[in-house]
């Protein structure tokens, strides 16, 4: 029962419990949900919503920057 | 967690606002946070010409997507920092979008401007990249937006991007950018055009959840020299106050909009005059854009960056063991 996760910057994959909340995913992986999007296939996900054994989840960064 | 409008399905939660929309409701919201933008700024009418600042990355297109769709009369500006692969497809992101979308896009390269890409000049003025980066982007904005006939240049700015510049500045309490930091900076010479922001209402993850829902190719991957930068710094910074207190970062910036701003804007005049060598605006004799491309070109600035293996040249920060 586990989950994929793509992280990126620099992208990598990490494998996390399946039958909990994208939340508690975040909380995990000590993410601040602010700086991503959390995506599901082609639909964006929020964070009440379980994952299932399988899923594969990107947490795609939100953050730009380095402008003057 | 259901839409506060339709009741269907959320696709996001925006904390804020205590809502969450559906994809289509929130690309309403989206729209409608740039319309009272430029509404509340006078940013720019429906009768003239607005050059969009644009880096392949989701804010920018993002803006221009909304702008097209709104019917402005846009034409997009890719300033061509050099920067590695991170140019490179940035660019095709630019150029991809405008065909798709079937609008101009004018492309202009520091390379050919300033003597170097933007690797170089960080090597030659021993500066962090983004300050010249920077400094040459707000120039060559002007300039082409003036050579090209737009009264004014919108960019991708988001409310992050404000809050942290702001955030900066009252670190260091930088009271001369305090009263320039703005939505909407007016024209005050006649070779000075408008520079807008119509995004300073949404979020950058407001901005990435529009680009992604509306299935633009933007360009994911930060810039390379962005790594380490003090905005990146103070974004996070920021992004835990807003998880501890959703709002805090609207809160801040709007809170210095609304009621400190004016009270650091200068009493004195400040003369502007136009540049010895270039023409453009500048408050000094040279300006520093002019400057900047005389210790570039004066240092024998090669017009490509150097690769790994060459010692100091080697600074692509997504070369492993390079110096940056």
């Amino acid at each position: 029962m586990s989950v994929k996760v793509v992280l990126r910057n620099p992208r990598r994959e990490v494998e996390v419990a399946a039958g909990r909340r994208v939340k508690d995913v975040l909380v995990e992986l000590e993410i601040i949900p602010e700086s991503v999007l959390v995506i599901r296939g082609d639909e964006l996900v929020t964070a009440d919503q379980m994952v299932r054994d399988d899923d594969v989840l990107e947490l795609r960064p939100v953050m730009s920057g380095g402008r003057a | 967690m259901k839409c506060r409008k339709c009741g269907e399905r959320a696709a996001i939660e925006l904390r804020r606002h205590n809502a969450a929309f559906c994809v289509p409701d929130f690309q309403d919201f989206f729209r409608k946070q740039i319309r009272e933008a430029i509404r509340k700024h006078r940013m720019f009418t429906e009768d003239e010409p607005v050059l969009v600042a644009v880096s392949g990355g989701k804010d920018s297109l993002a803006l221009w997507d909304v702008l097209i769709d709104e019917g402005y009369r846009t034409t997009g500006l890719y300033l061509d920092l050099g920067i590695f692969d991170y140019s490179v497809e940035s660019k095709a992101r630019c150029e991809a979008f405008a065909a798709r979308r079937g609008v101009p896009l004018i492309i202009a390269a520091v390379a050919d401007e300033v003597g170097a890409p933007v690797p170089v000049i960080k090597q030659v003025t021993r500066r962090p990249p983004c300050s010249g980066c920077g400094l040459s982007k707000r120039y060559l904005m002007n300039r082409t937006a003036l050579q090209h006939g737009f009264p004014v240049v919108a960019t991708g700015h988001n409310l992050d991007d404000e809050a942290a510049t702001l955030f900066g500045s009252v670190m260091h309490w930088q009271t001369d950018a305090l009263p320039r930091q703005s939505p909407a900076l007016a024209s005050t010479h006649p070779k000075l055009v408008r520079r807008v922001k119509p995004l300073y209402r949404l979020s950058e993850r407001e901005t990435a959840a529009f680009a992604f829902t509306r299935k633009i190719d933007y360009i994911v991957d930060e810039c390379p020299f962005a790594k380490g930068a003090t905005s990146i710094a103070h974004k996070e910074l920021l992004n835990r106050m807003e998880e501890a207190s959703p709002g805090a970062k609207h809160n801040f910036l709007f809170g210095f909009l609304d009621k400190a701003r004016a009270a650091f804007e200068r009493v004195e005049h400040v003369e502007l005059k136009e540049c010895a060598r270039c023409g453009q605006v500048t408050t000094g004799e040279i300006c520093a854009f002019c400057k900047l491309a005389q210790s570039v070109r004066g240092a024998g600035a090669p017009r490509a960056p150097q690769r790994a293996g060459r010692g100091e040249a080697a600074t692509d920060p997504s070369v492993p063991g390079a110096g940056a």
